[in-house]
């Protein structure tokens, strides 16, 4: 027997295939290669500064490389089946539509990490040199960040087919402009919630976390369970077009 | 046995209304849904098939409520219009996942049944990405009927089919209907529905035009008189021998042609070709002038 529900076990298998078949994919493959370029290539250059692994790691890493991929994964897992179509098929059957949203929320969580905790802590390991503070840091960071931006992006790929430019803005938007001189801004953002859990561990200034660890990760758990009710709810009302009228 | 019920059901969008104020029940055998494109047919079986609140009334599917519903897919299967699916899955593993999805106690049987029943048995174990588009329609079909639904939805399942294709899929409802399966299928073109039996709803404007037995209705369509364009070698002639025949109702010699009215689509289209033959003229073009959907619809709604 399957330890997994059959249904979700069905939803995750397909749901996999599609994302990692896509075109798509090669855009999430890419940053982590860069991100390893660029350290291998610092740790070259600058082998005794210790400043730059934080400023590199947590601003391109977690601030840059994480969003965007999380960004392309969160919002084609099923945001894609949504665009072209064939999501009625899933949808026609009994499964319940939390199923399929955590199912979905879990592939795009686990390739997320794939694709960016992990390289970002052998990053970390390659620029400190050993498995020091910061590389285990970043790696906590990351892992939250996974979990919460893809349940955001999942979210917003139920709400709207414009899932990439509404979540393109929310990034430019706010948290990189507004959460750079808005300190309320801050608090609903999930690149503070990332670093603020990576500076816990890390505890280095270069890594410019606003947010104490108890704040990051009370916000991270709220946010995350919000928008995954809410991407739920959505689906649960999922309305196909009609007649061209 | 299972019963679609509509009860003053509505819907709009802002400010057009795409279905207006319809009122019907549809038992076991096959029906079809038959309308001019955008005359509401797609809003319709997405209301039953629970794709779309109704704005007003309600839609029950054997007595359960369509709308936010999943339950109710275990007795229902929908064949979507939109012809996308899964393509990187095999038809196989497409119907199987299908068949997991509905928690059937033996997936894999199911899934072979279903495929036998749309004869892809063959072509089961290629992507579907290179599958024609009317096999793609089978396995849709397929896929919708692993579950053994008591109804079955199917929206434009004649779309992009070749006739050969169109026929396999008429006799596979029939059949499906005759099992005492609710089947239910949109088209806008009467013709391509012209070999079931059955009854059928008219849809135009959003509104329920007509409906009945499908017979009475093809009655309606082929006494109705026909304008073909026709162009020989000796249009004189031709029209001269037409005129003879009880099948036209009338001949023109005009510069584009002969225009002739039919009075029996069928008896003409049979003849015509023999006529020419006798008479020694080459029949060079034979064009339909007046097959506009709405022109048909309009018809029946007037008769």
């Amino acid at each position: 027997m399957n330890v997994f529900p059959v249904q979700a076990a069905t939803v995750a298998s397909i749901t996999l295939r599609a994302t990692m078949g896509r075109k798509r994919a090669l855009l999430f493959a890419l940053p982590p290669v860069i991100l390893l370029l660029v350290t291998v290539a610092l740790k070259a250059a600058h082998p005794a500064d210790a400043s730059w692994p934080s400023a590199v790691l947590g601003e391109f890493g977690l601030a840059v490389v994480l969003p965007l991929t999380a960004l392309i994964i969160g919002t084609s897992v099923l945001g894609a089946e949504i665009d072209d179509g064939s999501v009625v098929h899933l949808l026609a059957t009994p499964v319940r539509r939390s199923t399929v949203i955590f199912s979905k929320f879990l592939v795009a969580v686990a390739l997320t990490m794939l694709f960016v905790a992990v390289p970002e802590l052998l990053a970390g390991l390659i620029a400190t040199g050993g498995a020091g503070k910061l590389a285990l840091g970043l790696f906590a960071g990351a892992l939250a960040g996974s979990v919460i931006y893809n349940a955001v992006f999942v979210m917003i790929s139920v709400l709207t087919t414009r899932a990439i430019a509404v979540g393109l803005l929310y990034l430019l938007i706010w948290e990189s402009l507004l959460g750079n001189f808005v300190g309320g801004a801050r608090l609903l953002s999930v690149e503070q919630y990332s670093l603020g859990i990576a500076n816990s561990i890390a505890h280095d200034t270069h890594l410019n976390a606003h947010l104490g660890v108890g704040t990051a990760t009370a916000m991270g758990v709220i946010v995350t369970a919000v928008t995954l009710a809410l991407a739920i709810r959505r689906l649960a009302a999922f309305s196909l077009k009609g007649d061209a009228v | 046995m299972t019963t679609i019920e509509l009860r003053n059901v509505s819907r709009w969008y802002g400010n057009v209304v795409a279905v207006n104020d319809i009122t019907m029940t549809i038992g076991p055998g096959v029906t079809g849904l038959l309308g001019p494109n955008g005359a509401g047919k797609s809003t319709l079986l997405h209301l039953i098939s629970g794709f779309l609140e109704p704005s007003r009334g309600a839609v029950t599917v054997g007595g359960d409520p369509a709308w936010r519903n999943p339950q109710a897919y275990t007795r229902l299967g929908l064949v979507p219009e939109r012809p996308s699916v899964y393509a990187f899955l095999t038809g196989h593993e497409f119907v199987l996942a299908t068949a997991r999805l509905h928690k059937l106690a033996d997936p894999g049987a199911a899934a072979q049944r279903a495929i036998g029943i749309v004869e892809l048995a063959d072509a089961q174990d290629r992507k579907i990405s290179t599958y024609s588009k009317g096999m793609r329609q089978r396995i849709k079909v397929a896929a919708a009927l692993v579950h053994d639904p008591e109804v079955l939805l199917l929206d434009e399942p004649f779309n992009g089919m070749d006739p050969r294709q169109r026929l396999h899929m008429m006799d596979l409802l029939e059949a499906l209907g005759d099992e005492g399966r609710t089947i239910l299928f949109s088209s806008h073109i009467l013709e391509e529905v012209e070999r079931l039996s059955g009854t059928i709803q008219v849809i135009v404007g959003g509104r329920l035009a007509a409906s009945g037995d499908f017979r009475a209705i093809r009655r309606l369509m082929t006494s109705r008189p026909h304008v073909f364009l026709v162009r020989t070698s000796d249009d004189r002639r031709l029209g001269a021998a037409l005129v003879g025949s009880q099948a036209v109702a009338g001949v023109e010699v005009t510069g584009r042609g002969l225009q002739v009215k039919a009075s029996d689509y069928g008896a003409f289209t049979r003849q015509v070709a023999g006529l020419s033959r006798a008479e020694g003229v080459q029949l060079r073009q034979l064009l339909p002038e007046d097959e506009s959907l709405e022109s048909v619809f309009a018809y029946l709604v007037e008769s």
